[in-house]
């Protein structure tokens, strides 16, 4: 039930990561074959660019939304949707997504309404929805410490028989975290059913790769705990899809975690409080620009006659609407209720919370002439 | 009263442990060498043979990745009882304790719920060497959203800790180490005391001794030798630093009139300076003197040939007592 003591250890082959990232699509949207994952269907394309483009949008919908002043802060995933929409699409509803605060397109496309996922950022308060409604815990602000969460999850859902798989994302700098490296020890040791997901967009805030590991690759830091590590194209949908769908049904048939590294870039800054001219050149922006993940897919299911034109009208049409709601939903603004800074510190407020509420109460008693 | 056993501290968290995880499946206990060895101390002794490797079990040696992985498994509808070797050893843990573990509930408007104990061995006195001797119970009590518990005998270690392991919200859990083989009568169905009500151990009129965890016994000691020379001091137990029992506190302090707050901590900001600060906020015109401390040193804890220094013992607690401003007779 635990850590299988009769395993033999793995053989090192089997956990280094091939040299060439995967890739079934390249950047002219052409099919590249591949020995192990083969193209996912089209209808599951189809999808993945469905969500691909309300991705893109609802991204640069929370963008715009930040220079309005009604979000306090947007870290976009822009340019690193493929990646965000396949985490999301390979799990079934019983999984559970462990994202981070670049995420919030991974929790759109698992189905969460915007408006709710971006409470956080709006300032109303820290998580905006149910985290056991969709399975998805909050989103994570610290670097790595959702990773063990995640291992925990996995092991409870395996005690009690349950098939649950959990997706555990993160992103370059946080593989420097030690919370990252107890979580893939701690997953390994009880063959976890979690994928470790690292979203490596090539920088943490400003510090290059380069500065943050020396390691061969990030997907190799899995060998020394015996946890497979592969490497997948992350602006390659149709890879993604193929690499983490592989990774679950693995995990979920008892064959423990797995490390997966998505080479991808981060198209804006870290948030819109940064300024990445201070440690990049444009030149680099643009040769990522022309590997976009969005334009990728269209060119492949364009080229097949897969997408027509009314269904990419339809697509379109659908993140209008929900750009539409963002704009609607978030530019209300509830009434702050002190209340709650007491109503959920523990099950039941101590006696000190009691006597603080009762002053904020007093408080705005008197400003309100009661 | 049917059930009454003689048990050291040690054997009463034990029995706690063993009967809550009879109670209740979802009960799980990891942590380092809790397995077959049953812990250092020996507190999970022959759990993993009774309840099976699921139940209770050995983890990586990583004290951040116990926690967290509690963190994901109380959120998954377990209840985990993990142990940190000694207290100076849950460091490494801090992060997750304080922004994961206090915050979840009330990060998530109450929708996930932590329902999880970290014990921790804790406190000095026992010759320890470096990183096994800390009180570290300020560094928790700071953290709004934790509970945090000291028992101070063997009959409250199981109550507290059944109650712990029952309650909604996480609980740091601080066994005094020095107290472990203290043995006592425990009555096992006498019901468990709720967190937040501190007691009076000894009854007394002149001054209030205010403790909690390993500093009882030291308190009630200079009580009893006050006594032989004619002083009546009462002594208050805490139980749970968090949530604090302003109401026993004050009114045993309101009827002595002066107290003296005994801590193995360092003084500064600690938990001992938020009793004199909340007393003396309530009872400020019952006071006939300056509530005073006794705690340990602001001093790194100490080397075991020295620590006696460090302590808080009988005769300094009984010279604070005389420096309460007594009129002269």
């Amino acid at each position: 039930m635990l850590g299988d003591d009769s395993a033999m250890p793995p053989d090192l082959g089997s956990l280094v990561p091939a040299d060439a990232p995967v890739m079934l699509i390249d950047p002219r949207g052409e099919a590249v074959p591949h020995d192990t994952y083969a193209l996912p269907s089209g209808e599951a394309l189809l999808a993945a660019y469905g969500a691909l483009t309300l991705s893109r949008r609802v991204n640069d919908q929370a963008s715009a939304l930040v220079r309005q002043g009604r979000l306090a802060v947007y870290p976009s995933s822009h340019g690193q949707e493929a990646c965000q929409v396949a985490a999301a699409q390979v799990l079934t509803a019983d999984d559970w997504l462990f994202p981070t605060y670049r995420d919030t397109a991974a929790l759109v496309t698992r189905g969460l309404d915007p408006v709710e996922v971006l409470v956080l950022l709006k300032g109303d308060w820290h998580c905006g929805y149910d985290p056991y409604a969709h399975k998805v815990a909050p989103q994570a602000t610290p670097l790595a410490t959702q990773l063990p969460h995640a291992v925990g999850v996995a092991h409870a859902a395996r005690l009690k028989g349950e098939p649950t798989v959990v997706m555990a994302l993160c992103g370059d700098g946080a593989t420097s975290e030690g919370d990252f490296h107890e979580a893939l020890n701690f997953a390994a040791v009880f063959r976890a059913p979690v994928v470790f997901f690292v979203q490596n967009n090539q920088y943490a805030i400003s510090v290059p790769l380069a500065r943050q590991s020396a390691a061969p690759s990030l997907a190799h830091k899995g060998v020394g705990y015996g946890v497979p590590g592969i490497r997948v194209d992350g602006n390659d949908a149709a890879a993604l899809l193929a690499v983490l769908g592989a990774a679950v049904a693995r995990a979920r048939d008892g064959g423990g975690p797995q490390l997966v590294e998505a080479h991808t870039y981060r198209i804006q800054a870290h948030t819109n409080a940064d300024d990445a001219s201070r440690y990049r050149d444009d030149d680099e922006v643009g040769a990522w620009l022309e590997r976009d993940p969005v334009t990728r897919l269209e060119a492949y299911l364009t080229g097949r006659g897969l997408l027509t034109p009314e269904r990419a009208a339809a697509g379109a049409r659908r993140a209008d609407e929900v750009a539409a709601a963002m704009r609607a939903g978030l530019s209300r603004d509830a009434e702050p209720d002190p209340d709650q800074l007491f109503a959920h510190v523990y099950a039941t407020p101590t006696p000190q919370l009691v006597a603080q509420a009762a002053l904020i109460a007093d408080e705005l008693g008197r400003e309100t002439g009661d | 009263m049917t059930d009454v056993e003689k048990l050291t501290m040690g054997q009463a968290l034990n029995r706690a442990l063993r009967d809550a995880m009879a109670a209740d499946g979802s009960v799980v206990v990891f942590g380092e060498d809790v397995g077959p060895l049953g812990g250092v101390f020996r507190i999970t002794d022959g759990l993993t043979a009774e309840f099976g490797e699921a139940r209770c079990f050995d983890t990586p040696l990583a004290e951040a990745g116990i926690v967290g992985m509690a963190v994901g498994m109380a959120m998954n509808g377990m209840r985990p009882v993990v142990e940190m070797q000694f207290d100076a050893f849950a460091y490494p843990a801090f992060e997750q304790v304080v922004s994961h573990v206090a915050k979840m509930r009330n990060r998530t408007r109450g929708r996930v719920t932590l329902p999880m104990v970290i014990r921790i061995p804790y406190g000095g006195g026992i010759g320890g060497v470096e990183h096994h001797c800390d009180s570290s119970e300020s560094y928790y009590a700071h953290t709004p959203g934790l509970h945090v518990v000291a028992p101070s005998s063997a009959a409250d270690a199981y109550g507290l800790l059944r109650a712990a392991i029952d309650s909604s919200d996480p609980v740091v859990f601080l066994e005094p180490k020095k107290l472990y083989w203290s043995r006592e009568e425990v009555a096992l169905d006498a019901g468990v005391p709720g967190f937040g009500t501190a007691v009076v151990r000894r009854e007394g009129t002149d001054a209030t001794l205010i403790a909690y965890g390993p500093s009882v016994p030291v308190a009630l000691e200079a009580a009893a030798l006050a006594a032989q020379e004619g002083r009546s001091l009462q002594v208050v137990d805490l139980r749970t630093i968090v949530p604090f029992d302003d109401d026993t506190v004050c009114e045993a302090v309101r009827s002595t009139g002066r107290a003296v707050v005994i801590s193995e901590a360092s003084g500064f900001a600690s938990v001992s300076s938020e009793i004199v600060a909340r007393v003396t906020e309530r009872c400020f015109h019952s006071l006939a003197a300056p509530i005073r401390r006794v705690t340990g040193l602001d001093i790194p804890y100490p080397p075991p040939k020295l620590e006696a220094f460090h302590l808080p013992g009988a005769d300094r607690i009984l010279d604070a007592v005389d420096d309460l401003q007594w009129e002269e007779s």
